[in-house]
This record gives C-alpha cells, sequence and structure tokens, in this order.
C-alpha cells in the first residue's frame, strides 16, 4: 500500500525513547527512526516522551519534531507502573493515537500496563513498517521465530513494540524542539531494594553483534579469547543452556528458549551444537556464523556463514585478523 | 495463601508449525501440546510454596476442551484444582480479561504466568491482567520470596538484574530461575491418578471485545545453505562478513 494521509491520525505518533544516566538508548533511536516512518505513512509528525535526559536534540538527527521534556527526580527509578502512567499522559496530553516502544526489559515491562491504561491494541516484537494503516496491520515473529503473523489491530489507540534491530537507525534531520511536560506522577507500590548490573559490558538486548559459548569450549576457563572477541567487535557475550545450567557462565548470559530472546544482527556460535531449543531462540537474528569441528552440528543448517574447525585455533586467529581489519577501517 | 497459575497450552517446541485456510489459520493436525515451557517453572514454584510454606494452588487456562489434557497434567504435577475458561484463545487482551474475571472472582493473592507463550510470544497477559486487577506485577521474575503479605522478588533487567519488594496481591511473569530446569516435575503414576479425581471447573467466558487478531501467518523464506569458510581462510569470512553480509 502506498501513503495514505487519515484524518483519524492528525495526530502525533507519540514515541518513549528510553534513556539511562542521562542518554538515549541505542533502541531509543531506533524506535525513533521507526516512528518517523510510520508517521510519513499517515501523513503526520513525531512526538517523543523523554524522561530526565538534559539534552534531547540527539532526537532530532532521527526525525523527531517534537519532545516532551519530562525532568523529575521521582522517575529517577524505574517502575513500570508510574512510567506507564506518565506516558499515558503523554499520549492523552497529544490525543496520540499511535504509540511506539521497544523491546527493551523495561519497555515490555511496563507496555502491557499501558495497554490497559489506555484500551489500546499492542502488538509486540514488531519486525516491519505497517503492512496496512486501515485497518492498521503490523509483522510479528510467532511460534518462537518459526513463522510470521500479520495482526490487525482494531483499537482506537494502538501500541507498537518494535523488536531489537528490526529496522535500525535511520538519520532524519529534524526540529525536536523540546517542550517542558510535567505529569503527575503517582507513586509507585513496587520498591526497588537494589540493582546488580555490569554497566561496561554491551547487553544481549542492546548489542548488534553477539558472541556466544558452548559446551564445546570444554570449561568457564576458555572464555577469555570469547570475551576477546566480542570486545574486538563490541558485541555482548552469551552462552547456551548448557553452560548455564553448568554454571561456567551466569544465567543472564543464557541465550535460547527460555533464556533471553536475540535479535542481533550478527550472531556468532562457538562451540555450540545447536539444539532447537537454542535455535528458536536466536533465529531472529538477521546472520549467523557457527564455529564447530563437528561438521554434522545442526547449527550448520542454520547458520548462514560456517567454519568446520577447533574454535581454540580459530578464535585466537580470527581475533588477530579482526583486530588488524578493524585497525584499516 | 491462595495462588493461582495461568497455563498456556502451546504446541512442543519440536513441533513443524504449519498452517492452514489460506495461510489463516494454525495446523494442530499432528502437533503435540504441552504446558508452555515458562508456565512450568511457575508452576513448580507454586508447588514449593504449597508444600514448605501452605497455600492453594489452581491452574487455569483459557481454551477450548482440547486443552483439558494440559489441565490435567498440571493437576498430576500437584495443583489442587484447575479452572478452564470455555472460548477459544484469541488475542492477548481478551485472554487477559477472562483471566482478571477468575481472579477477582477466586480471591487469589499470588497469580503466576509465564513471561511468554512459545506460541504467540505475546509478553503481554501477566501485564494486562495485573493492570485489570490492580495487583502488582514483576515482569521477567527470576526470584520469587514471600512472607506474610510481603513478597520479595528478583527481575531480569537488560544487563543484569534488580530486587524489588512488593506488597501481595501480586502478578508473576515467570521465567526459568523461580525454579531451575532441574528442579521440573514430571507427573508420576500417583499424581496422574490423583489428577483424575481433582476438579476441573468449566467456567464460562465474559464477553470481551477482540482488540488485535491475526489476519494471515508467513513463513520464513527458505534458508540458502551454509557458506562454508576454511578455517585456514579466515581473511575470507571477514570480507564475507564485510562485504557480503555488511555486519561488521
Amino acid at each position: 500500500m502506498g501513503i495514505t494521509k487519515n484524518k483519524e491520525y492528525i495526530m502525533s505518533v507519540l514515541v518513549y525513547t528510553e534513556s539511562e544516566q542521562g542518554h538515549y538508548k541505542k533502541a531509543a533511536l531506533e524506535v525513533a527512526s521507526y516512528a518517523k516512518a510510520v508517521a510519513d505513512q499517515l501523513g503526520t509528525t513525531v512526538t517523543a516522551v523523554s524522561i530526565n535526559v538534559a539534552n534531547t536534540s540527539t532526537l532530532g538527527n532521527y526525525g523527531v519534531d517534537k519532545v516532551l521534556n519530562i525532568s523529575n527526580t521521582q522517575l529517577e527509578k524505574f517502575s513500570a507502573s508510574t512510567y506507564a502512567n506518565v506516558i499515558k499522559q503523554a499520549a492523552e496530553n497529544e490525543s496520540a493515537k499511535v504509540i511506539i516502544v521497544s523491546s527493551s526489559a523495561d519497555s515490555k515491562y511496563l507496555a502491557p500496563l499501558l495497554a490497559v491504561e489506555l484500551n489500546a491494541g499492542y502488538a509486540s516484537n514488531v519486525v516491519a513498517v505497517p503492512s496496512n494503516t486501515s485497518p492498521f496491520t503490523v509483522k510479528r515473529p510467532a511460534f518462537t521465530n518459526k513463522a510470521f503473523e500479520n495482526i490487525q489491530i482494531n483499537t482506537e489507540v494502538k501500541i507498537i513494540g518494535v523488536s531489537n534491530n528490526a529496522y535500525g537507525l535511520v538519520e532524519n534531520s529534524s526540529s525536536a524542539s523540546a517542550e517542558d511536560f510535567a505529569p503527575t506522577i503517582l507513586e509507585s507500590s513496587i520498591n526497588v531494594e537494589s540493582v546488580d548490573k555490569a554497566t561496561d559490558k554491551v547487553t544481549i538486548a542492546d548489542a548488534e553483534i553477539v558472541v556466544s559459548g558452548g559446551r564445546g569450549l570444554k570449561g568457564p576457563e576458555n572464555w577469555g579469547m570469547i570475551e576477546e572477541l566480542a570486545e574486538v567487535l563490541g558485541a555482548a557475550t552469551a552462552c547456551s543452556k548448557p553452560v548455564s545450567d553448568l554454571g561456567w557462565r551466569p544465567h543472564a548470559e543464557h541465550v535460547g528458549q527460555t533464556g533471553k530472546p536475540v535479535a542481533s544482527n550478527l550472531y556468532i556460535a562457538i562451540g555450540i551444537s545447536g539444539a532447537i531449543q537454542h535455535l528458536a531462540g536466536i533465529n531472529a537474528s538477521k546472520v549467523k556464523v557457527v564455529i564447530n569441528t563437528d561438521p554434522e552440528a545442526p547449527f550448520f543448517k542454520a547458520a548462514d556463514y560456517g567454519v568446520v574447525g577447533d574454535a581454540f585455533q580459530v578464535v585466537p586467529e580470527l581475533i588477530e585478523k579482526l583486530k588488524a581489519f578493524k585497525s584499516q577501517q | 495463601m491462595k495462588i493461582l497459575v495461568c497455563i498456556s497450552h502451546v504446541p512442543d517446541t519440536t513441533s513443524k508449525i504449519n498452517f492452514t485456510e489460506d495461510h489463516t489459520k494454525f495446523d494442530t493436525n499432528g502437533v503435540q501440546f504441552v504446558i508452555n515451557p515458562y508456565d512450568e517453572f511457575g508452576l513448580t514454584r507454586a508447588m514449593w510454596f504449597k508444600e514448605k510454606q501452605g497455600a492453594s494452588v489452581d491452574v487455569v487456562n483459557v481454551g477450548g476442551p482440547e486443552t483439558e489434557p494440559t489441565l490435567r497434567k498440571a493437576l498430576a504435577i500437584g495443583a489442587d484444582a484447575a479452572i478452564r475458561v470455555n472460548t477459544v484463545a484469541t488475542d492477548a487482551f481478551s485472554v487477559a480479561k477472562q483471566l482478571a474475571n477468575v481472579v477477582n472472582n477466586g480471591g487469589y493473592d499470588l497469580v503466576i504466568a509465564g513471561r511468554e507463550s512459545i506460541d504467540y510470544n505475546g509478553g503481554m497477559v501477566p501485564g494486562m491482567l495485573a493492570g485489570l486487577t490492580n495487583a502488582n506485577f514483576v515482569n521477567s521474575c527470576i526470584g520469587l520470596e514471600i512472607d506474610g503479605t510481603k513478597a520479595t522478588a528478583v527481575r531480569e533487567i537488560d544487563g543484569g538484574k534488580e530486587t524489588i519488594s512488593a506488597s501481595l496481591p501480586l502478578v508473576i511473569g515467570g521465567q526459568k530461575g523461580l525454579v531451575e530446569e532441574s528442579d521440573l516435575r514430571i507427573p508420576n503414576m500417583r499424581g496422574i491418578m490423583m489428577a483424575r479425581k481433582k476438579p476441573l471447573t468449566v467456567v464460562e467466558p465474559i464477553e470481551a471485545s477482540v482488540e488485535t487478531q491475526s489476519v494471515s501467518f508467513e513463513k520464513p523464506e527458505p534458508k540458502g545453505s551454509v557458506t562454508l569458510v576454511s578455517p585456514d581462510n579466515l581473511d575470507e569470512l571477514i570480507n564475507l562478513l564485510h562485504n557480503e553480509a555488511k555486519v561488521i
């Protein structure tokens, strides 16, 4: 379908641009890029909801026309119910009918609460711009990446959760004029007692590249080369379920069906055979590379590129070659 | 403590996924259905509350009669009673509305659902249910303790975890970590025999509008075969990733 200017949507597309310690997350810029594409389809503008970010001008590189700038110390700690209520007030302020959020842990936490507050239909993990805006139809994976589902959102207010790395960053110069916005803050009935988070590492959710190790690496003492490869590539590290079950790596690194889902641009599997549950969890990644001694490993059927070889030789050599490659870039 | 565990009836992970009626319906032919793996962790955690602290555990599913074997399996694992809301589960919002009605009628202190189901992967029912019943909500929960009316929960966040305290009533979107895979229970013969005598109540649905609907399905493009690179020629791998795949 082509571009339609639909009267129903003269109001802005609202996008929640998540931040961390005063800076926008990469996912925030990706959902802003996506919101711009949806706004173009609908013939309208993009308004961002921004919480506790001093300098909002970055959003002007990604197509945001207006920023509802919220600055409030009560919002320093994330609370799903409080944040959902703040976004609801922003949506009502703008009479927004389409609201875009990311697929971060926090956005997936608040979006269902926001859906109830606004009586909005919500589609999560959406991988493309709407194929149609009337009826409003979006595409999302189903059956743990074995298929895609086209779903129609029937409600007046619609929420779209965009899958990580599905749309990418698209630059669009825009005004991003900031306007102070002071919503009523509901006190959260949930208290965050403590946060345990590695701040110096790329998270699996944010990563464009994920380097993942399996039981083929023989023991936790051999993870140095996985971490080094990840560092060279600016990637996050991950592991297969047996590795997490054996306690070689923390549970937070476990990717696969019952672990974290991965939707990276590049997924490198080292010493992972490729059990169906593992593949289900990482299949949304765009390009997959497998390094394994066993040419019969099921992962070779799922991968785009494969190296049949011993990880203990291949990975150190790959690190050296990548360092040389990076230094020429 | 009254606990309700929400059970999704989903195709086993190894199932072939096919569609019928011009790609508009999931083809259940030959598909084996199981308890949603994410829900299984919650069910086992509920059994521990029952055994260690005293609790009643009900299980609920929104679905047709074909989902009853899955509910019986949950009873065989140790739940006390099952409820089936007799309507086809369509979208997350309407399922959450049906569940909210069950929760409001049953006066549950704690509701545990899986973070997502492995069929539609929406990840919305637990949060919507919490919103609809005005309960506290913890998503992606990897640890839960209850003391009286106070809950301490661990939530997985991007890059780590956080510890949360909240009072009951509480809805949990659970996953591995609530219990470990090795803690999951397989029904034994005694459990299966007992499950036959446990109550499975069928309740009629409330009226709920359909907010989103599946209009069609697509299978991913068939994947081309793997391009093999010799371990002696890793420059070629870098070249392919840079120039062909354009990912580095």
